[in-house]
């Protein structure tokens, strides 16, 4: 929490402030030109601006001027069974204005049971006060009923939010079952909402943790056993066949292994709506670690679903978010003490579970992704802004250097090279996941609101800046091709005579054989029963009326066929 | 990619042709093909059957004019008596593949023997209840004119000699003679020595292969409290006028009914009806304690290792996946193969509700309701779960493209799945879903339900071609039309269930072998052996060999028929496959040494199948899962203890954000004992009267007496 901010940059200059000499790179497109900002948007784009006297001026000196990072998945004061992550929001936006992120997507957790706009509320109190940089929130649905539809439903009208958060883990806890899930996507796509999911299979990941504890293994290397990438690859697998029985677009947080990150990009190519979020960590490391003998260092990377334990996942996963397949990327920043990770330190199902990197995300994407040669400079901006400014409906006020923009920008620079260690982040967290990584590339200036906040190395940042930006419901990015294909699957039945052949008996009280779910659907009842009174008329008094359990043994096994007077129909015959 | 892989076919059919002819040149070998084989352990006095079959094999078989197993090498030593022909190559190499049947004979051990069993069998025919029955049913029948009751087998029909065929078996096909005594295939070679008297069959060059098994059968699987139109009399008769001698039919206990009194109820009646072997799967309807016994019980006892499990048929069969787990965990430790209905149920219930609310209540609504997703997303989660218990996963009824590349790309990965496409799968597609017909379209619903993309049949069989899926089964289920229409008004209610037994084996080779997809040995693989491998048959059933059961088909490839319900066996008034024509059919059906089928005749006996217990732990399904066992061994990492400060955990959680399902692993149930002693240490610092309520959020470190140690920092 520093406020030195306020009193080394006086107001009056900063909000009037002037890039000259920039690459500006979108996008789509890169090119030179000056960029003039005033009370926190973007007024001026273009050479030779005219511009008032007396502003501050930059100068980039051709290096690239980006649209600020999105990190469109963080946990800053998350709490947990009565404590919270370390980084509190002034603390985790600091981090991220420090690594060229300047608007930062937090998840609204409420308890089960526990209302959704209550929990919305105290988020958004906790942020106003202290986030130092724009934010807007993702609400998790933890349990489903008719009251959380309505609130859900408040909450994408009235309080701007569009995306909500389900779980397919956690079993007994907030994992959703199939139905629910179904209920609940085919509701965001009637609003407008984006379906985020947590795509683990809980059920297993449940089995899987008692037999390792019953195996004896308590340590975080546990926690990968238990949760190993194909159940992470068979909920990926089942939410998109969800989303497209509901037409409704699907976004799947946290990618962390190969097979998911797969599963998304095959159902891509077969047309569905799904966008794969891979995090900073996924990106940047692996889950070898888990089996560090240090206990510390190896809790520290418990996270959910875990790091892939295949050393080649991080190069997989950048190759893919380069090709378009994966869309978007997160930090999912959610750290603990080693303290507080401690708390399983007899239990890895204990180890609370997060991992750091809302500070390294750009650099870790430039470096591995950019300087390998996969991405290019346009490409970089689409994953860590535009893109997910497109999905919140953001855009283009946000993830776009144009005019009447916010003026969120970062200078960046390609041929910075630092050492990311613990010691120097932003984060309050006594580890780095990333320690010891050399990485290429950083930001050299971020102008945040039309203010600057890191020049020269140094921080300047105002905790309780940050506004809350409402996200409007259904994005282009993701509705448009939904919108279509409503238009498109409209079912149609069969117009037929009616079948007037014969009917065999039968007795509904008979512990069904598959007629497929037939108790569940209440429509089907009055159908039935006019079905049965029609029989009567026939004139065949006995075997008809309500069937009773015992007559169904003594029943024999041969068939019983009504004959409808004026025989058999034609409609009935096959031809 | 297609065209590429006919042109791949051809090329493997020459090189194979090649091959032969030129063995075929070596004078040397040519000449021990005169020499006759001498077999003297016969009791009655052995007469020599000379070899007389190349002619016509000449005759029939242009491509290999003088096949290379004429040549196989002949002893002239004393040990000469049990040669099998070609077969020993190396010598003896017979004698350990005869099969022991008492290892068989699981839980009715002394009851019946396979060769006493037949004719005990054909007097329990005699009982007036079961003939009734099976009269009333053959008046309606048109085909089935030579059906006799043979109550007095002759001697003739019990030793029997086919010559001059081509035996086909999965992995050869060669020419032989196969002498049969007793049901058992007792001589197959050249020049058999065989008693006199006995009837020959003469098969002309045609292929002879082992009867057909199909996997996947309902002959009593009731629905609303009606049978199906096909019981086991008609449901066997219809499969061995297919060329399928044995069958394996599911025993569908209700919910909550008992597995073992389900099994019994089915076997009595199939030992009262069946006209072929017989086995069972048992479907599992439920999940808890008796189950688990009764599994047991049966596996071990009752000689059934293959079970059933729902992931479709909500709130009635369907199992949630911990469950599953559960189930394919218990299942592995019995040495079961766990067939799953692969289709997801909970969505399924949800279309359906979402598509009567539309008002479609026509078969159409059926497909609409199950899209080919949800077979694949519950194919995958199938195999997933099947990968974490390492268990062998085998899916029943494949019905699209979608579930079948999945099992592909799962087999590529090391998955051990089997693949069972049925033969309304491979044959036809989902468009007759939309017939105006309500009674067609209705015939055609089944679960999963058949693809409306008309080129799933194709693809299917491509994937049955190259190994990718291994059986083929029929699913055959015939309701009348009139059960069919218990679901007129709700497609929900529509019994499931196509026919297919009868027409099983004639598709597989029009649609796989007649296209140029399959040769003739993979043929026999995905019709017969493969099957008998995975439920652990083989070699009894699935193969011609010495010590086999006599059950063989000589195979027709060049008969073409047109399939109509008026010549069906089934009883059942539609069929399916209405108006299409088949290449190839049974042109002779031996079922336990006996001729059932022959011409267009059928001579089924009612009451003479034999159940056929398997052994648990079939070895093509579990010995890959018993390495996997060894290798998987997971270890923890053994650390110091963690003796840095810990965060008192509050002991009422008020906030419980992921902490991943503790709740459900019962031993972080009870908190752990050194954390009680920790918390204890927590109390001598002085209970306070709030001790009760949740703490605010703020920290409090316990740093231990002497400072943090080396293991916990980071480093």
């Amino acid at each position: 929490m520093s406020y030195q901010g306020k009193k080394n940059i006086p107001k009056i200059t900063s909000d009037r402030l002037l890039i000259k000499g920039g690459r500006i790179v979108n996008d789509d497109q890169s090119f030179h030109a000056d960029i003039y900002m005033e009370d926190g948007l973007i007024k001026q784009i273009g050479d030779n601006l005219i511009v008032p006297g007396g502003v501050k001026t930059i100068e980039a000196n051709g290096k690239m001027v980006i649209p600020g990072g999105i990190d469109i998945h963080t946990h800053f004061q998350m709490p947990y069974r009565g404590t919270t992550t370390v980084d509190d929001f002034a603390q985790g936006s600091k981090a991220a204005l420090a690594g060229g992120t300047t608007m930062i997507v937090d998840h609204v957790i409420p308890d089960p049971g526990c209302s959704l706009m209550a929990a919305y509320d105290q988020w958004r109190q906790w942020a106003d006060e202290k986030s130092c940089c724009d934010y807007s929130l993702h609400v998790d649905i933890t349990h489903w009923n008719d009251s959380v539809k309505q609130e859900v439903e408040n909450l994408i009208k009235e309080k701007g939010v569009n995306s909500f958060q389900v779980y397919m883990a956690y079993k007994d806890y907030y994992q959703m079952s199939n139905s629910e899930l179904y209920d609940i996507f085919t509701f965001l796509a009637e609003r407008g909402g984006i379906a985020e999911v947590h795509a683990e299979n809980g059920e297993i990941i449940a089995e899987e943790q008692t037999r390792m504890l019953q195996m004896g293994i308590t340590g975080p290397e546990g926690h990968v056993l238990s949760r190993p990438e194909e159940l992470e690859a068979e909920a990926v697998f089942r939410a998109i066949t969800i989303a497209s029985q509901t037409n409704c677009p699907l976004y799947v947080t946290r990618v962390m292994s190969k097979s998911a990150a797969d599963i998304i990009s095959q159902a891509r190519k077969k047309g569905h709506v799904v966008f794969g979020e891979p995090i900073t960590a996924s990106l940047g490391t692996d889950g070898t670690h888990y089996w560090s003998k240090n206990w510390a260092k190896a809790a520290s990377f418990v996270t959910s679903p875990p790091l892939s334990p295949d050393p080649t996942t991080p190069d997989y996963l950048n190759t893919l978010l380069s090709s378009g397949d994966l869309s978007v990327t997160g930090s999912a920043h959610c750290t603990f003490s080693v303290a507080q990770k401690a708390i399983g330190k007899d239990d890895f199902t204990q180890i609370p579970e997060g991992v750091n990197g809302v500070e390294e995300r750009m650099t870790l994407i430039w470096d591995k992704a950019v300087t390998t040669g996969k991405m290019d400079e346009n490409m970089f901006v689409a994953v860590t802004s535009t893109n997910a400014a497109k999905i919140l409906n953001l855009y283009p006020r946000k993830g776009r250097i144009a005019v009447g923009s916010d003026a969120d920008l970062v200078i960046w620079d390609t041929d910075s090279i630092r050492t990311i260690t613990a010691k120097t982040h932003n984060s309050a967290t006594e580890y780095n996941v990333f320690e010891g990584m050399e990485l290429r590339g950083a930001p050299q200036v971020v102008i945040c609101q039309g203010k600057i906040v890191l020049e020269d190395g140094n921080l300047h940042v105002t905790s309780g800046v940050g506004r809350f930006i409402p996200c409007s419901p259904f994005p282009d990015f993701a509705y448009k091709r939904i919108k279509a294909r409503k238009q498109l699957a409209v079912l149609r039945a069969v117009p037929r005579g009616m079948y007037d052949g014969p009917v065999s008996e039968f007795s509904m009280s008979r512990g069904g054989t598959p007629s497929a779910s037939a108790r569940n659907s209440p429509t089907k009842q009055p159908v039935r029963n006019l079905h049965q009174s029609a029989f009567s008329l026939a004139g065949n008094p006995a075997p008809y009326g309500p069937p009773t359990p015992d007559d169904i043994p003594i029943r024999p096994a041969g068939r019983r066929i009504v004959v409808p007077p004026g025989g058999r129909s034609n409609i009935t015959t096959l031809s | 990619i297609y065209v590429a892989r006919t042109e791949l076919i051809f090329t493997v059919y020459s090189i194979r042709a090649r091959l032969r002819g030129g063995a075929v040149r070596d004078p040397v070998r040519r000449k021990t093909v005169e020499a006759p084989v001498i077999v003297s352990d016969w009791g009655d006095s052995p007469s020599v059957v000379e070899a007389t079959m190349s002619d016509c094999r000449r005759q029939w078989n242009r491509e290999d004019e003088l096949p290379v197993y004429l040549a196989g090498p002949i002893n002239t030593g004393p040990n000469q008596k049990k040669s099998y022909g070609m077969f020993s190559s190396v010598e003896g190499a017979f004698e350990s593949k005869t099969i022991d049947f008492d290892n068989y004979a699981v839980g009715r051990k002394g009851s019946r023997t396979p060769r006493s069993g037949s004719r005990e069998r054909v007097l329990d025919a005699g009982d007036p209840m079961g003939k009734t029955s099976s009269e009333a049913r053959e008046g309606s029948l048109t085909n089935s004119t030579g059906e006799t009751d043979d109550a007095h087998p002759g001697v003739e029909s019990e030793r029997l000699l086919i010559k001059g065929g081509r035996v086909v078996n999965d992995d050869q096909s060669l020419y032989a003679d196969v002498y049969i005594e007793d049901g058992l295939i007792k001589q197959v070679g050249e020049n058999l020595v065989v008693p006199g008297g006995i009837k020959v069959i003469e098969a002309n060059g045609r292929m002879v292969i082992p009867g057909g098994i199909d996997v996947n059968t309902c002959l009593m699987k009731h629905y609303l409290g009606t049978q199906p139109a096909d019981d086991f009399l008609q449901g066997t008769k219809a499969a061995l006028a297919g060329g399928t001698t044995m069958i394996i039919d599911h025993v569908t206990p209700a919910p909550g009914e008992s597995l073992l009194e389900a099994f019994e109820c089915w076997q009595e009646a199939a030992d009262k009806k069946a006209c072929c072997d017989y086995s069972l799967h048992v479907d599992i309807p439920q999940w808890n304690e008796i189950v688990k016994d009764e599994l047991e019980l049966l596996v071990q006892e009752k000689g059934i290792n293959s079970f059933q499990v729902y992931m479709a048929y909500k709130d009635v069969y369907q199992m949630s996946d911990s469950q599953l787990y559960e189930a394919f965990s218990f299942l592995k430790q019995l040495g079961a193969v766990v067939l799953v209905h692969a289709e997801n149920g909970d969505l399924i219930a949800q279309e359906q509700r979402k598509i009567l609310g539309m008002g479609i209540t026509g078969p159409e609504g059926h497909p609409l309701s199950r899209p080919e997703e949800l077979e694949a997303e519950a194919v995958f989660r199938a195999i997933t779960l099947g990968n974490r218990v390492n268990c062998p996963v085998y899916i029943t009824k494949v019905m699209s493209k979608s579930a079948a590349d999945t099992i592909a790309q799962a087999r590529r990965k090391g998955s051990v799945v089997f693949g069972e496409p049925i033969t309304a799968s491979l044959v036809t597609d989902g468009s007759h879903y939309w017939s105006r017909n309500w009674a067609k379209a209705a015939a055609y619903v089944t679960s999963p339900p058949l693809s409306p993309d008309p080129t799933t049949p194709d693809h299917l069989n491509t994937l049955l071609a190259c190994g990718d899926l291994q059986v083929v089964g029929s699913a055959h289920c015939a309701y009348s039309t009139s059960q069919k229409a218990i679901g007129k008004d709700d497609f929900t209610l529509i019994p499931e269930g196509t026919n297919g037994v009868e027409e099983r084996m004639g598709f597989v080779w029009d649609k796989a072998v007649a296209m140029g997809k399959m040769d003739e040995n993979q043929f026999v693989a995905v019709t017969s052996t493969n099957a008998a491998k995975i439920f652990n048959l083989y070699p009894r059933k699935g193969r011609i060999a010495v010590g086999s059961d006599a059950d063989i088909v000589i195979w027709d490839p060049y008969s073409v028929k047109t399939i109509t319900a008026k010549l069906q066996q089934s009883a059942s008034e539609y069929n399916i496959f209405e108006g299409l024509e088949c290449r190839g059919g049974p042109a002779l059906v031996l079922s336990q040494g006996r001729v059932v089928y022959e011409e267009g005749k059928l001579q089924a006996q009612q009451g003479t199948g034999r159940f056929i217990p398997r052994k648990h732990f079939p070895d093509y399904a579990y010995q890959r899962v018993k390495f996997r066992n060894q290798v998987n061994r997971q270890q923890g990492v053994t650390r110091g203890l963690y003796d840095g400060p810990v965060y008192d955990v509050v002991p009422t959680p008020k906030y419980i954000t992921p902490a991943p399902s503790a709740k459900t692993s019962p031993i972080s149930h009870q908190p752990p004992p050194i954390r009680n002693l920790h918390q204890s240490n927590f109390s001598l610092s002085g209970a306070q009267l709030d001790d009760n309520i949740p703490r605010r959020s703020g920290h409090r470190i316990v740093a231990p007496p002497g400072g943090r140690s080396n293991i916990t920092s980071l480093g």
